[in-house]
Parts: structure tokens; C-alpha cells; sequence
């Protein structure tokens, strides 16, 4: 086994150790915006770990993937940060609502 | 006209970056709908991706800015994808070959040089324009009700 491979085994588990943690402030999490910073952590430290697998299964096929997962966290956070301010995720005309 | 109230919220940060993100999740987008045929990507991912843009815009504005900028109505785009796909799919019943099958050959395109054009991309366009459509409907039906 190449040292570069375990490394990549090393950062696995440290990235592995963190996201069950994240998961912990998520299932814990006292307010509704600790859960939802603590998914938007695991989906930033799940493109971590496809950035790895990638290295270590010597592929460049998963990159569209990365980028892919970012987007969504971003939407995804934003649709929900969203909901919590306003109570609506998509307004009609946002200029004659409230 | 309702008199405002000073209950509203600025979202000058969310709208700016929306706007720049936008043009890179586009531009994702169109890669990822072009490079379908030798690395991973295709139609239904890249409709996804520019939805997914285009739910950004509706995020950070409202729909109605959404329609004034964009004025599509996305459920003829969903009919004239499907109709691009089926008259794909249907060109080689005319020159008495099975359905479905797909043609290529080289063209001389300007500035691009000589490039192999394939009929399966306009499959592609069909399934592109279906998945943007289709998913644009359903969000916009649901975030219309009251």
C-alpha cells in the first residue's frame, strides 16, 4: 500500500469522526438553525470525502460531482434560512407582500 | 397599495451573490449538458442544474420578477421537448431505417473547425427542455398557492 493511500484512509476517518459529531449537533441541536448549519457542515465535509474517493479510486469522474453537491448545499440552505425568516420560501411579489 | 411597513427584510447580500451564481450554476449547466456523451453529465442533469438556477433567482426574488425576466411558459417548453425528442427519435422511419436510430457526420463548423455532429443531441435537447419544464411546473404550482 502506497503512503499516499494512507493517508487518504487517515483523512477518511478524521472527515468520518467530524461528520458523526455534525450529525450529533443534528439530531441534539437545541434551535431549528442548529440543524440546519449542521447539514449544510455534513454536505460540505461529504464533498471532502468525494474529493478523496476520487483520489483513491484514481478516477476524475466524480469532479462534476463536487461541484454538483456545492450548488445544492447552498440552494438547499438558502431555501431553508429562507423558511425560518419569513415563514414563505417563494413570494409572489415580494414588494406588496407582508 | 398597501402602506409599507418597516417589518421588511434587505436581502442585498443574498440578491447580489444570487446574480453571480446564477451565470456559474448556467454555465455548469451547459457543460454538463454537453459533455454527456464522454464523461458524466447529460440532459437530465443538466435541466436539473439550470432549475436549480433558476429556483435560485425565485428564492432571492419573487416569481413575478422571475416571469418579467424570463417569460417562458414552461409547460409548452415541456410539449416542444418532447416534441424534439419524438421527431428525433422518428427522422430515420423517413429513410426507411428502424426507429430510433441516430445518424453523425462531420461538419466544417466556423471557428470551431471540423467537429462531429450527432443526432443524439438533439435527443438530449428534447430531454433537457422536458426536465426544465417539468420541474419548473411543479415548483411554480406549488409555490403559487396560497
Amino acid at each position: 500500500m502506497h503512503w499516499l493511500d494512507i493517508l487518504i484512509y487517515i483523512s477518511l476517518a478524521i472527515l468520518l469522526l467530524a461528520m458523526f459529531f455534525m450529525l450529533y449537533r443534528v439530531v441534539k441541536g437545541p434551535t431549528t438553525a442548529d440543524r440546519v448549519i449542521a447539514l449544510d457542515s455534513i454536505g460540505i465535509a461529504l464533498i471532502s470525502v468525494v474529493a478523496l474517493l476520487s483520489i483513491l479510486l484514481d478516477t476524475t469522474m466524480f469532479f462534476e460531482v463536487i461541484l454538483l453537491l456545492s450548488i445544492l448545499a447552498f440552494i438547499g440552505t438558502v431555501a431553508f434560512s429562507k423558511f425560518l425568516e419569513r415563514g414563505e420560501i417563494i413570494h409572489h411579489d415580494r414588494d406588496n407582500d407582508l | 397599495m398597501k402602506p409599507k411597513s418597516n417589518k421588511r427584510v434587505n436581502d442585498v447580500i443574498l440578491q447580489t451573490a444570487a446574480v453571480i451564481i446564477f451565470f456559474i450554476i448556467i454555465i455548469f449547466s451547459i457543460h454538463l449538458f454537453f459533455s454527456g456523451h464522454y464523461s458524466p453529465g447529460g440532459g437530465f442533469i443538466g435541466g436539473l442544474m439550470t432549475a436549480a438556477a433558476l429556483v435560485l433567482l425565485l428564492l432571492a426574488f419573487d416569481s413575478k420578477t422571475l416571469a418579467t425576466v424570463l417569460p417562458f411558459d414552461y409547460r409548452r417548453l415541456t410539449a416542444l421537448g418532447a416534441l424534439i425528442a419524438i421527431l428525433t427519435a422518428m427522422h430515420s422511419v423517413f429513410l426507411d431505417l428502424p426507429f430510433f436510430t441516430h445518424a453523425y457526420d462531420k461538419f466544417n463548423l466556423p471557428l470551431l473547425g471540423e467537429e462531429t455532429l450527432h443526432t443524439a443531441i438533439a435527443f438530449d435537447l428534447g430531454v433537457y427542455f422536458v426536465v426544465i419544464g417539468v420541474t419548473m411546473t411543479i415548483i411554480q404550482t406549488i409555490g403559487e398557492s396560497e
